[in-house]
C-alpha cells in the first residue's frame, strides 16, 4: 500500500533503440514512475528545457513545472550525443544540475563506467535492464529531493556540492523491500549475479 | 469438456519454451517480456516482438547489400548494425541471434569478406528458426487465450 505522501515520480529515458524505448518505459511504468521517452540526448535536453544553445534554461517557470523531471535514465551508445555527452550537459547546467542521471549500457567497459560515476551519474545499468534494476532508482531521487531540499534551506557544503554522494538511507518508500536497499547501501550483494555500479563516497568506487 | 483445452495448449508451450531454452534461442530476458505484459499493457509482447522482426529483416538486409561488393565493402557500417542488432536481440533474449552476432562482428573487425558471408549465412538462418518458433509460439497463446475464453464467456455462466 503506497503511503499517503508518496508522490509519482517522472523519468526521462533516452534511447535510440525503439525497442529499448519501449522496454524501459514499460519497466518505468511497471515500478509506478511516470514516463516520457524521447530517441536522443538534444530531444531530452529540449525536454529538459535547454534551449538551442543548451545554455539557457527556458524562461517560463509553469513550462518548467509542468515537464518536472525527477530522472534521467540514458543509454550510453546513441548517434550525435552520447549518454555521456548528456550527462555533462545535465551535470554543467545550473537548473539541471541536481537531477539524478543513471546510464545504461549493454558494454561492460570499465573505464567508461568509472568516467560517467565519476562525472555525476548515480548508477551505471548494464543491458539488458532488468525488473530488479528498477529498485535503485527510487533511491537516487529521493536522494537528489533531499539535497533540494538542503540546498534551498541552508548552505550545507556536505550535501549540495556535487563531491559529496554519501548515501542517506531513506525510510519512505514501501516499494522497497528493506533487506535489499539495506544491501544496497552498504554494497553487500553476495547474491546478485549481475554487475550494478554506484557511487558510495565522493572517492571511492564500490561495485556491486 | 470446457476447460480442458486450455490446459494441453499451457502444456505445449511450456514445452516449447523449455527446449527454446535448452537450445539456448532464449534466455531469461525474454520470460521478462511476459512478466512486464498485464491488463494495462496486454500486447506488449508482441508488440515488441513485432519491432523486432521488422528493425531485424532490415538490419540483415542493410548487411547483405553491403557485402555484394567484395572491393567496397564497409565493414564499419556492418559493425553498426550488427551492434544494433545484438542490443535489440539481447533486449529480448534472443540469446543465440545475440552470440551469433558477436562471432560476425569480429568477421567484420579483420575486414574477412568470406567470413562475414559465411556468418551471415549462419545469422540469417537463426534468425529465421527463432522468427519460426516464436511465431509458434503465438500460435500456441492464442489457442491457449481461445480455450480459456471458451470456459469463462460470461454467456455461458
Amino acid at each position: 500500500m503506497a503511503l499517503a505522501a508518496e508522490s509519482q515520480f517522472h523519468v526521462l529515458a533516452v534511447d535510440d533503440s525503439l525497442i529499448d524505448r519501449k522496454l524501459i518505459e514499460r519497466l518505468l511504468k511497471t515500478s509506478s514512475f511516470l514516463v516520457t521517452t524521447v530517441d536522443s540526448g538534444s530531444k531530452a535536453l529540449k525536454f529538459l528545457g535547454l534551449g538551442e544553445d543548451h545554455g539557457s534554461a527556458a524562461s517560463s517557470s509553469s513550462e518548467q513545472l509542468e515537464a518536472e523531471v525527477n530522472m534521467v535514465i540514458t543509454d550510453y551508445c546513441m548517434p550525435e550525443m552520447t549518454g555521456y555527452d548528456l550527462l555533462k550537459k545535465i551535470k554543467e547546467s545550473s537548473a539541471l544540475k541536481n537531477i539524478p542521471v543513471v546510464i545504461m549500457s549493454s558494454e561492460n567497459v570499465p573505464a567508461r563506467i568509472n568516467r560517467c560515476l565519476e562525472d555525476g551519474a548515480e548508477e551505471f545499468l548494464l543491458k539488458p535492464v532488468k525488473l530488479s534494476d528498477m529498485n535503485k532508482l527510487r533511491p537516487h531521487i529521493l536522494k537528489g529531493k533531499c539535497k533540494d531540499q538542503q540546498g534551498k534551506n541552508n548552505s550545507n557544503d556536505d550535501l549540495s556540492s556535487s563531491g559529496s554522494r554519501d548515501i542517506i538511507t531513506i525510510n519512505a518508500s514501501s516499494n522497497l523491500n528493506s533487506t535489499k536497499r539495506k544491501a544496497m547501501d552498504e554494497g553487500l550483494s553476495p547474491g546478485r549475479k549481475r554487475a550494478g555500479f554506484s557511487r558510495k563516497n565522493g572517492n571511492s568506487l564500490t561495485v556491486l | 469438456m470446457l476447460g480442458m483445452g486450455a490446459g494441453r495448449w499451457e502444456e505445449d508451450m511450456s514445452h516449447l519454451l523449455a527446449l527454446l531454452f535448452h537450445q539456448g534461442v532464449l534466455d531469461e530476458h525474454f520470460m521478462q517480456l511476459q512478466q512486464l505484459q498485464d491488463e494495462s499493457s496486454p500486447n506488449f509482447v508482441s508488440e515488441v516482438i513485432s519491432i523486432y522482426f521488422r528493425e531485424s529483416e532490415k538490419l540483415l538486409r542493410n548487411i547483405r547489400t553491403l557485402l555484394l561488393d567484395r572491393e567496397c565493402t564497409d565493414y564499419r557500417k556492418i559493425g553498426v548494425y550488427l551492434n544494433h542488432l545484438m542490443g535489440s536481440s539481447s533486449s529480448i533474449g534472443a540469446n543465440l541471434v545475440r552470440n551469433v552476432c558477436v562471432a560476425f562482428r569480429a568477421a567484420s573487425e579483420h575486414c574477412n569478406w568470406a567470413g562475414c558471408l559465411r556468418s551471415l549465412a549462419v545469422l540469417e538462418h537463426e534468425y529465421c528458426y527463432l522468427k519460426n518458433k516464436l511465431h509458434e509460439l503465438f500460435q500456441i497463446e492464442q489457442q491457449r487465450v481461445l480455450a480459456a475464453g471458451v470456459r469463462y464467456h460470461p454467456l455461458l455462466q
